[in-house]
């Protein structure tokens, strides 16, 4: 079951924990971003696109899997917005879908090796597998 | 008993909208003592204040209660309405129902059941004043202008003109101010130092202004009309009457390492200096801190050399007592310190400079000659990038001030356009997040800076200014508009760093309990109507200390604040608020507690002679209050243990009154 547009607009704002509407478009946390140019959508569209319900076409987007939680534009960001914490909120918005089984019990073998721990395969099946 | 009357303003809807008014007039009619209870649409109105002038008349009243707005708007009106009908003005309480009731509730039930309880407890108030008379005070015809830019400047001449005597007041060696230093002022583009430099001799010449260079105010007493001002002279080591200002010692002087502070460090002066070739006055200083003579004892050349006798390191801070009934504050304004902003590499390059810094760089003055070059090799910059809001509109971030400093889109678009017009060969680039030009010729000036200069405005602020090995400055931004991330090479990177108020204003504002906002600019009396005056009486605000402003608006609120210091000049005598303590000398045990926590003064200790019970006399020491310099701020009826100072017109029994009724 997903939600609609409305509600995970609210869950993404409320996950975040910061005001979209504070952001005054100054750019910076897109022109102080490392990973700028392997995104479709850039930091500063993030917090706009929030604002504007747009929160679908975010998580389907590559953008959110290359912000590398560097955390420069919330050092930079003079309102105090955040941009990383909207990342990481679509983030969680994406993975926390109900009934998006992303990691199937079948899969798990073919994932194991002696490099990786037993556990943290256990843990990610409890997680991506409601 | 008192006849007391009772007005109910509906204030249109601001009351009326939230508080049943018909209500309120209606329960407060059963109040004791009330003889009658109405209300009006606009109290305020001719209408409104006729309803109460002709209710006083026909039914005698001996005092009355207007439910209207805060008595800081009008309860003056309203006691000269009563005063009109024959009524002592000290009879009429204001009951707050608009600011402390309806314009804070929702709720109309909640809104009119506190406004019923604030009307009730201002009759409980009224039924034990009494009528006041108030006294006259004389009105020192002298002004003081705390800051000697072109504020202070402007202020005084005007002052100085209608007739009246001007100290200013100026911390640093010379007046001028931050204009002294700007080398072009927008948007006409002529020379700042060619039309400052003759306002600062008008003043200097001026029989009525006399300037205290290099002097600080140390310590303010009083009150409008009557301030008395402590003023503390730092020792220049000069004699500033014997100096002509020839420069030989400056010439002389083996120290000549010392940043120079009006060149904001970027070149050197030597330990005796004269800030600018216009110093008014043109008097040297000695810096105590860098000269040889003063740290080691050896040296004295500048004695040895100065011709008019007037080195003389023996010289101490002295102070000056005088009195004033204006004190005009021009405190001016700093750049706000880069540190924190550690993206933008201020401190790592030299080349990464501020706007100020700038000026100096391109002024012919400065320490460059007037020839644009590269502070850190001395070459001729190709590519300029300018950084708009460094520091401004920053909010929720821990950097930063939260307001807009106002001025920065203007000195940017001139510095650009100039740099293109000096050296075509140059390339430059304007990062801002939003251009304000609100002002007489303000956004041509800045198109013409797009269209004519070709001056590249980009929308995007910068985010990282990183040094390259090659010594160039790699500028990572976003063109918000083209959707693209650029990447600039720049030769100087120029900073338009936010503005603070100067750190001598919170300290002033201490000592002349005036008010200031959460960023140190001063609060002005009203935004709108009383721009320039602060809240305290016969204290008035010009240029930065109030908030950003441009030389223009400056230089009219220097003259507007003028206009009123000449309006308080020209009265012989002020009108006192009859609402001061006394003491009541049975009571009082002679602690001096009052006397320690009075801010104005006002309280002074006799001996006197008491008969005693059992037929003996007694010395005894109590307080007596100088009504004509007390404020009726109440601090020693709070302070007093024994219950022996109060307040006329805010008795101890009043204000229990007010509670008692609020508490039933």
């Amino acid at each position: 079951m997903s939600h609609n547009k409305e509600t995970l607009r609210e869950i993404v704002i409320e996950t975040a924990g910061v005001n979209p509407r504070k952001c005054m478009k100054c750019g910076k946390c897109s022109a102080t971003c490392p990973a700028y140019d392997e995104m479709e959508y850039h930091p500063h569209q993030f917090v706009s696109m929030v604002e504007a319900g747009k929160i679908e076409e975010l998580m389907n987007s590559k953008s959110i899997w290359m912000c590398l939680s560097c955390f420069a534009c919330v050092e930079r960001c003079p309102r105090g917005v955040e941009p990383a914490s909207f990342i990481e909120a679509a983030r969680l918005a994406l993975i926390r879908q109900q009934g998006k089984n992303h990691l199937k019990a079948e899969d798990v073998p073919a994932k194991l090796n002696d490099k990786l721990p037993g556990q943290a395969i256990v843990s990610a099946f409890r997680k991506y597998s409601k | 008993m008192q006849r007391i009357g009772v007005f109910v303003c509906w204030c249109g809807s601001n009351i009326a909208g939230t508080v049943d008014v018909h209500k309120v007039a209606e329960a407060l009619k059963s109040e004791p003592g009330v003889v009658i209870a109405t209300q009006y649409q606009y109290m305020c109105s001719e209408a409104g204040q006729t309803l109460i002038k002709d209710a006083i008349r026909d039914h005698k009243l001996t005092g009355i209660v207007v439910c209207s707005c805060s008595p800081r708007m009008h309860e003056a009106t309203f006691r000269k309405t009563a005063a009109a009908a024959g009524l002592n003005p000290y009879m009429v309480e204001i009951a707050n129902i608009r600011e402390q009731c309806s314009w804070i509730h929702k709720d109309m039930e909640v809104g009119t059941e506190k406004a019923i309880i604030l009307g009730r407890a201002a009759i409980a108030k009224v039924h034990l004043n009494a009528p006041l008379v108030a006294g006259e005070s004389p009105v020192v015809k002298r002004a003081l202008v705390i800051g000697g830019g072109i504020a202070g400047i402007q202020t005084a001449l005007d002052i100085a003109d209608a007739g009246f005597p001007v100290d200013i007041v100026e911390t640093k060696p010379t007046i001028g101010g931050k204009m002294a230093q700007i080398d072009k002022t927008f948007p006409t583009l002529d020379c700042a130092a060619c039309i400052l430099t003759p306002k600062m001799v008008d003043a200097a010449q001026h029989d009525k202004i006399n300037i205290y260079a290099y002097s600080e105010v140390a310590e303010v007493k009083g009150f409008v009309g009557n301030f008395s001002v402590k003023i503390k002279q730092k020792a220049r080591m000069v004699d500033p009457v014997k100096c002509t200002g020839c420069g030989l010692c400056v010439e002389k002087c083996p120290m000549k390492k010392v940043p120079n502070e009006f060149n904001l460090g970027m070149d050197k002066r030597s330990a005796i200096y004269i800030p600018f070739a216009q110093a008014v006055p043109k008097v040297a200083t000695i810096d105590p801190t860098a000269c040889l003579k003063m740290k080691t004892g050896k040296c004295g050349l500048c004695a040895t050399v100065c011709e008019a006798g007037a080195i003389d390191y023996t010289q101490q801070d002295s102070f000056i007592e005088e009195k004033y009934g204006a004190i005009v504050v021009a405190t001016g304004y700093n750049p706000i310190n880069l540190d924190q902003f550690d993206e933008f590499a201020y401190n790592q390059s030299p080349d990464v400079v501020t706007s100020l810094e700038f000026e100096r760089l391109t002024n012919a003055a400065g320490p460059t000659a007037g020839t644009l070059l590269r502070p850190s090799d001395g070459k001729h910059p190709h590519t300029l990038v300018f950084v708009q809001c460094v520091g401004s509109r920053c909010d929720g971030a821990e950097k930063g001030k939260s307001y807009c400093s106002k001025i920065c889109c203007m000195y940017t678009a001139k510095h650009a356009m100039l740099c293109r017009e000096k050296y075509p060969d140059t390339e430059v680039y304007v990062f801002y997040i939003d251009v304000r030009t609100p002002g007489k010729n303000f956004d041509e000036f800045y198109r013409r800076a797009v269209e004519e200069y070709g001056v590249k405005y980009i929308k995007g602020m910068v985010g990282k200014v990183a040094p390259q090995a090659d010594g160039s400055l790699l500028v990572q931004a976003s063109d918000l508009i083209e959707g693209e991330q650029l990447k600039i090479k720049a030769d100087m990177v120029v900073l338009a760093a936010a503005i603070e108020p100067d750190q001598s204003a919170r300290p002033l504002a201490t000592m002349l309990t005036a008010s200031m906002d959460t960023n140190d600019f001063f609060t002005e009396a009203h935004p709108k109507l009383r721009p320039v005056e602060s809240p305290t009486a016969g204290v008035f605000l010009s240029g930065c200390c109030q908030g950003p402003k441009d030389i223009p608006e400056t230089v009219s609120q220097a003259s507007g604040a003028a206009a009123k210091v000449i309006g308080l000049l020209v009265k012989d005598s002020l009108t006192c608020n009859p609402c001061v303590a006394h003491s009541d000398e049975l009571m009082c045990n002679g602690c001096s507690a009052c006397e320690k926590v009075c801010p104005y003064g006002a309280i002074t200790y006799q001996d006197k002679e008491f008969r005693m019970p059992d037929r003996t006399t007694a010395i005894r020491r109590v307080a007596s209050v100088n009504p004509a310099v007390c404020q009726g701020c109440g601090a020693c009826t709070v302070a007093c243990p024994s219950g022996a100072m109060d307040l006329n017109g805010f008795s101890n029994s009043q204000i229990m009154a007010e509670v008692d009724a609020i508490c039933k």
